[in-house]
């Protein structure tokens, strides 16, 4: 690894910003949406539905939908729940008919075109927006089919083509935002025999609803589902039995869906922030250590080589020493030994030489007086022998 | 080289092959029924349950287990812990094949796979998490691709581009884990768009960061039970080196995954008590939750633990394998069995088995593919010429 550290922070700062480019978190947006004005919607009173599946037809023949398998006017099929699916954007449901003498309930099923739709803020090639006419429409030329969007629906709307190998499409409702800019009607109000669908601004609707159920409170729960479900739809319900017995879901809270993922996204910038720094940081840190720790090791090293080297002197000049000492020693051993060897030598040979000398008088007794033989203490004859 | 020639010599009919012949004979027929036929075909996907197995296990078990490579990569490089250097590779090799492998089974899941392009450059959804997922995943296979292709450059022998990609290390490390914290994290934060479906035990505004805790988990766990599976297998492929520091990786990141699991472990309860979600423990449900946090969090942790303190490599790996069943079964827990929870049983999903083949087809071809890399490049050993140099 050799990068030099300008480089590297060049590189950081590159990739910082190209994982920060493109893309966009609305988290620490304060912005509170609350629908584009003079948006339209659909009130549909279930206590006028009489379940006769005109609407269902209706919304078949607008959107050119397939002819179903049993026919409209069939109504057998009301005696199991049904949903939407991918040939049906509309059905109708029969509730709680199982009281003595109670009369049948009934509620129609579709999309409730979200004022913040779960589906396109899930979406991840934006392929379904909320226009400002209050339908949540959605463009099957850019969709991957991922089906994000039917996880994130928290009414269950949105269907898929499964059968479909090469173009399957999601389907679902559309509010019939064609004919809307049209000036006309969406198909399933227009064919309501009984009113229990109204269709016009998202305001009206709901001073229309708050009406109905000041004028009949005993006719109606005082609830407008949809008014603030999910932040609030374009579908807007009212009913005399609590929700949850139309098969409503009471438990969705107000929360419109973008907001339930906005924190999540806006860890973004935080993450690619501060990660590269921290991560740099460690880095460096732990390189650091890592060089001192070298540095350390190096220089224990050149000491320990030093304290052993000389050591190791000493040793040697201690040997030397002694070796001096003990050669020197030698030497004089020997020096003196020789001497007293020589010595002793001297000292024979003068004994050996008395000795002859004083054998041939024994022989000539009448020799010269005078050739005394050497003294022995005389130092001559002991220098040649040395 | 000598060892795979003669491995090929033998017979290519061993029971591994033909095992695996079998998979991809059947995993092919069912591909062409797939793109014929459409998802109805051969899946139990309806309009209740749009994510199945494929979204499951392919990929939240797939990109969980294919974490190694980030975990990694960061310990030896950013945290210089040198000594797990020979564990750098096979992660990066099995995180490659582990995020080609995802986006390979998405090409079966999603339902036009010719457009997965389109959010990056038709139109961008950039309010959607997958938005996240997918730009992360995208970039994260690139640099786990730049990564890895050192290891291919040297066995063909391409001296300066190697070079370059490992001068690049550093730089790729920092951005792999940048974008694995993201992507990881933000596979959870799919689901807190759903809190009417996702049972209140799993669902958690902290999915994220659970998501992304276990996910390190994961990735300490697959490179200890990964590398017990290659020393089985392929241990004349390794290197003096890499046989020497395995058991060190094994101590060293065992430790480290007793320690997260038991942080794991805390922000599980944290999210409890923040949630106030004590009172669905006593039902059945919370029976289950129980099965998941005890018995594959706080067992492995504990095991672990016991395994590091007493040296005992058996335990670590067989408590790897543990911790890896437990990253699998909470991820099938948040997309298909606590999701849609509400549901009667006759609206649930159970994957249909041509699913089920889909996905051991998509192993499979990670397994072959990681046994041709293994034997063929420098993964386990290091290359003679270029040692010590990455």
């Amino acid at each position: 690894m050799s990068i030099s550290r300008r480089k590297f922070l060049g590189w950081m700062g590159a990739a910082g910003l190209g994982v920060t480019a493109g893309t966009k978190a609305r988290a620490a947006s304060n912005a509170h949406f609350e629908g584009y004005p003079n948006s339209l919607a659909v009130l549909h009173d279930t206590t006028r539905c009489v379940g006769c599946r005109r609407c269902e037809a209706g919304c078949n023949k607008v959107n050119d939908l397939p002819a179903p398998a049993t026919p409209f006017d069939d109504l057998t099929v009301l005696d199991r729940k049904r949903r939407t699916d991918a040939e049906s954007y509309t059905i109708v449901n029969r509730y709680g008919a199982g009281g003595e003498g109670q009369a049948p309930l009934f509620r129609k099923n579709q999309c409730n075109h979200c004022l913040e739709p779960a589906c396109a803020s899930a979406c991840f090639v934006a392929a379904f927006h909320k226009t400002p006419e209050g339908a949540v429409v959605y463009d099957a030329s850019v969709c991957v089919g991922c089906r994000y969007c039917m996880i994130a629906c928290p009414f269950e709307i949105p269907t898929y083509e499964y059968d479909k190998a090469l173009a399957p499409r999601v389907m679902k409702c559309t509010m019939c935002h064609p004919r809307v800019l049209e000036g006309k009607l969406p198909g399933c109000v227009e064919a309501c025999p009984v009113e229990a669908l109204s269709f016009g601004s998202r305001e009206e609707m709901l001073k229309i609803a708050r009406e109905r159920i000041r004028k009949q409170p005993e006719r109606y729960v005082d609830h407008i589902y949809g008014e603030n479900e999910m932040g609030g739809t374009s579908w807007l319900y009212l009913a005399g039995v609590p929700f949850r017995e139309l098969g409503m879901r009471e438990d969705l809270g107000v929360t419109p869906a973008p907001k339930l993922t906005s924190g999540a996204l806006g860890a973004v910038p935080i993450v690619v922030g501060l990660w590269p720094v921290l991560l740099t940081g460690i880095y460096a840190v732990s390189k650091r250590k890592d060089k001192i720790a070298e540095e350390e090791k190096r220089q224990a090293v050149a000491q320990a080589v030093e304290a052993a080297d000389q050591k190791a002197a000493e040793a040697m000049a201690k040997a030397r020493e002694k070796a001096e000492k003990e050669k020197t020693g030698a030497i004089d051993k020997a020096v003196k030994e020789a001497l007293a060897e020589a010595e002793r030598k001297a000292q024979e040979e003068a004994a050996k030489a008395a000795a002859e000398a004083a054998a041939p008088t024994d022989d000539t007794a009448e020799g010269p007086e005078g050739t005394t033989p050497p003294a022995p203490s005389d130092p001559k004859p002991t220098e040649e022998d040395a | 080289m000598s060892a795979s020639r003669t491995a090929v010599s033998r017979s290519l009919l061993t029971p591994f092959n033909i095992v695996a012949g079998l998979i991809l004979a059947v995993g092919l027929v069912i591909t062409v029924m797939r793109f014929t036929g459409g998802l109805g075909a051969v899946t139990n996907l309806s309009d209740y349950n749009p994510w199945g197995l494929w979204i499951g296990f392919d990929l939240l078990v797939g990109v969980a287990l294919a974490a190694g490579g980030y975990v990694t990569s960061a310990a030896c490089y950013i945290f210089g812990l040198k000594r797990f250097h020979s564990a750098v590779r096979p992660a990066i090799l099995t995180g490659f094949l582990g995020y080609a492998l995802v986006v390979f089974a998405l090409h079966y899941d999603v339902g036009r796979p010719w457009r997965l392009p389109y959010p990056f450059i038709v139109q961008p959804g950039t309010t959607s998490l997958l938005f996240e997922v997918g730009a992360c995943v995208a970039l994260y296979l690139t640099v786990l691709f730049i990564e890895y292709s050192s290891a291919p450059l040297e066995w063909l022998g391409f001296r300066k581009a190697r070079n370059l990609v490992v001068r690049l290390t550093m730089v790729l490390t920092i951005l792999g884990v940048v974008l694995s914290t993201l992507h990881q994290s933000s596979l959870g934060a799919l689901y807190l768009i759903a809190p009417s479906k996702l049972h209140p035990l799993w669902y958690s505004s902290y999915l994220p960061i659970y998501f992304f805790v276990s996910s390190i988990i994961a990735g300490l766990s697959m490179v200890i039970f990964e590398s017990s599976l290659a020393h089985r297998y392929f241990h004349d492929k390794m290197d003096e080196t890499h046989r020497r520091e395995t058991d060190g990786v094994a101590l060293g990141f065992g430790k480290a995954a007793s320690l997260v699991l038991f942080g794991y472990l805390l922000i599980k309860v944290i999210g409890l008590a923040v949630d106030n979600n004590w009172h669905y423990l006593t039902t059945g449900w919370g029976a289950w939750y129980l099965v998941e946090v005890l018995g594959f969090v706080a067992l492995p942790c504990y095991l672990y633990a016991v395994g590091v303190r007493e040296k005992n490599l058996t335990i670590i790996r067989r408590t790897s394998g543990l911790a890896v069943l437990g990253i699998v079964l909470n991820r099938l827990n948040i997309s298909l069995v606590a999701f849609n929870y509400h549901l009667p049983s006759s609206e649930r999903y159970f994957p249909h088995w041509m699913e089920i083949a889909i996905s051991v087809f998509v192993v499979t071809v990670g397994i072959l593919a990681y046994r041709f890399i293994v034997t063929h490049m420098p993964i386990l050993y290091e290359h003679p010429e270029y040692k010590d140099a990455h």
